[in-house]
């Protein structure tokens, strides 16, 4: 499903270029629950960028369900995020004058569909994360987890092929923490591509693999 | 896994459907303190787009009217260039007599002269006379009064009556009392009121007469001496009845060029010369009313560009300040334009109520207030004129700059990587 080779990227601070990735290669079975773990600054977020379409890496390639997407340009890049990929952010990245339902709705409205599917849609998917009581809420007048839980009904809303999700717990007591992993569990049963970036040991465990970073280059890969 | 659907709709139109979805609710959960005060913004920048023009044109408009509706009427018939006064007079108010179109008419003797006053008390002929000069205007008071209303300027004393044969009105213009200014070559009558006795003289004839009320309307009147037609004739001794001038009132909605055009077809041509009202306007009003209008022309683009500036701020502070929510749309997939179209309809929307509130302050408050209380220049009361059709090309303008000044901020932080946005670096 995802190919990874040689993949590079390095960042430029004045004069001093730093190495972030370096030269990765790693592939990603269809409806595999894959960990990026490692400590901070070992690149693990700037992975996930590159493979969310979110960022261009300076050398390597990609592939996207055998689709070379290095090579997409800016607005093909946005259409292929919009169709085949999902998001859940650290801190949750609800549009704050939205509500939940709103908030799930403008994937599924910018792919096209009526409003009246897109609403069904993202009904559904709002269900499957427990908060259909919490639909016209602000995300103001939602918990961190209900927010998280939300980002989560958007990012699957548009049935995406993979699922990406950047420290999704980070911000979360372990309650609540627990719960957001669940959901993430219950997709990955259904067989939801998922690659989550977490810094916490026991939600990597839980997964199907994981993968080490160390100063931008993997120094462990395993399967569980 | 299922395949992700495909697009129903052009991408254009879902961008621009999400950009209408993504507005309203912006503008509908926004502060409400905050949009009231940039729509109030927008209703100041548009009324100062359309008053200040107003304003200056109605200075000058208001003289036009004051000239129309108290001097010439709607035409003007006056003597030749060279001629001293219309030849054939009696055949000319013949012909205006029967115009279909005709509501009132009024003929007019005019000759120079001047007034002097207090010349009883006067001791020392080494100083100068109190004394003014005008154009002395022979009326028949009834017919005038028709034509032009000259009673309305009566300020001070009464109108004339037929059988005021030894009596004057004067024009306040020629009394230091409302024209107090000191220059060399302007002489005005200083200690003289309703009821005091002058001597006019016109081409050597003198008459001493008593003035009975002074006039006042901003306009041609406030310079000249009236008197019976009747008496100026016999001082004069234009024992042919021609007049000066005719002034003459047609029916509402009868266009004066057509009736302009009939009079000199009937041959009124040969012997006068036939002037709409428009066309008689003194060439320095019709000048400065030019100005006036390149000059709030000007003012008004001014305010266009402040208006543009004021918007592009807004957006473009309300842009920079979701820069992080704008990333995160582009980062899930929303095309920029339906970011993009949604702070254009955001200010789209801003200054259409600017405009509405603005039209209904212009049309419910502003104009009739100013028509009933005009404000007091010295050459005139100045209007505000808000012609109906120019108001709306201005709001026009104003909203088509309010698109280019609401989509560049939006461009300018749409435009910005998608990744630094999220991360706010």
């Amino acid at each position: 499903m995802i190919e990874v080779k040689n993949l590079t990227k390095s960042y430029t601070s004045g004069e001093s270029i730093l190495v972030v990735l370096k030269d990765l290669s790693f592939s990603v079975p269809e409806g595999q629950f894959l960990a990026i773990t490692g400590r901070s600054g070992s690149g693990k977020s700037t992975l996930l960028y590159q493979l969310g379409l979110l960022d261009s890496p300076d050398a390597g390639e990609i592939t996207v369900g055998g689709f070379h997407v290095a090579s997409l340009d800016k607005d093909a890049r946005t259409q292929f995020r919009l169709q085949k990929l999902g998001y859940v952010f650290q801190d949750y990245a609800l549009i704050p004058e939205l509500t939940a339902l709103e908030n799930v709705l403008i994937p599924l409205l910018m792919l096209g569909h009526s409003r009246e599917q897109a609403t069904k849609d993202a009904i559904s998917a709002i269900e499957k994360l427990g908060l259909q009581d919490r639909i016209n809420n602000l995300p103001s007048q939602l918990s961190g987890g209900q927010q998280q839980r939300v980002s989560i009904a958007r990012a699957i809303a548009h049935n995406p092929q993979i699922i990406f999700a950047d420290e999704p717990t980070a911000n979360l007591d372990t309650e609540t923490s627990n719960s957001v992993l669940n959901a993430f569990l219950d997709l990955h049963k259904q067989g939801q591509t998922i690659i989550m970036v977490t810094h916490e040991h026991e939600y990597a465990k839980m997964t199907d693999r994981i993968i080490v970073l160390s100063d931008g280059k993997i120094i462990e890969d395993t399967l569980q | 896994m299922s395949e992700p659907r495909v697009y129903t709709r052009s991408p254009l139109k879902t961008s621009l459907s999400l950009g209408l979805f993504l507005a309203l609710r912006q503008v509908r959960r926004s502060s409400v303190g905050t949009t009231a005060l940039i729509i109030f913004v927008m209703m100041l920048t548009f009324l100062n787009l359309v008053v200040v023009r107003g304003v200056l044109v109605g200075l000058i408009q208001s003289s036009t009217n004051v000239f129309k509706e108290k001097y010439a009427g709607d035409i003007l018939i006056s003597s030749l260039p060279k001629k001293d006064y219309i030849e054939g007079s009696s055949e000319i108010i013949s012909i205006v007599k029967n115009l279909p179109w005709l509501t009132t008419y009024s003929p007019r003797y005019a000759e120079s002269g001047t007034v002097e006053g207090t010349y009883k008390e006067r001791i020392d002929f080494t100083e100068s006379a109190n004394l003014s000069a005008g154009l002395v205007t022979g009326v028949d008071p009834e017919l005038e009064e028709k034509t032009t209303g000259l009673s309305d300027a009566i300020i001070e004393g009464r109108y004339l009556t037929p059988e005021d044969t030894d009596s004057i009105l004067i024009g306040a213009n020629l009394l230091k009392k409302y024209l107090p200014i000191e220059a060399p070559g302007i002489s005005l009558l200083e200690n003289v009121e309703v009821g005091s006795r002058v001597r006019l003289k016109i081409n050597g004839f003198v008459k001493e007469v008593t003035i009975v009320g002074v006039l006042k309307n901003k306009g041609e009147f406030d310079q000249r001496i009236v008197m019976l037609d009747s008496s100026l004739r016999t001082l004069i001794g234009r024992s042919d009845y021609n007049v000066d001038e005719i002034a003459i009132k047609i029916k509402p909605g009868v266009d004066p060029e057509i009736v302009k055009q009939a009079l000199v077809t009937a041959g009124v041509g040969k012997n006068a010369r036939v002037q709409t009202a428009d066309e008689a306007l003194p060439k320095f009003l019709k000048d400065i009313k030019d100005t006036f209008g390149l000059l709030g022309n000007v003012i008004g683009s001014i305010g266009l560009v402040v208006a543009s500036i004021t918007i592009f701020i807004v957006i473009y502070i309300n842009a920079i300040t979701r820069r992080k929510f704008i990333g995160i749309m582009k980062g899930i997939g929303i095309d920029s334009r339906a970011i993009e179209f949604s702070y254009i309809l955001q200010s789209v929307f801003y200054a259409f109520m600017g405009v509405v509130v603005g039209l209904i302050i212009l049309y419910g408050f502003l104009v009739p207030f100013i028509d009933a209380h005009p404000i007091n220049f010295p050459f005139s009361d100045g209007i505000l004129v808000a012609e109906v059709s120019n108001t709306l090309i201005r709001a026009g303008l104003l909203l088509f700059a309010t698109i280019f000044a609401g989509y560049i901020p939006a461009r300018l932080v749409v435009r910005q990587n998608t990744l630094d946005a999220i991360l706010g670096r």
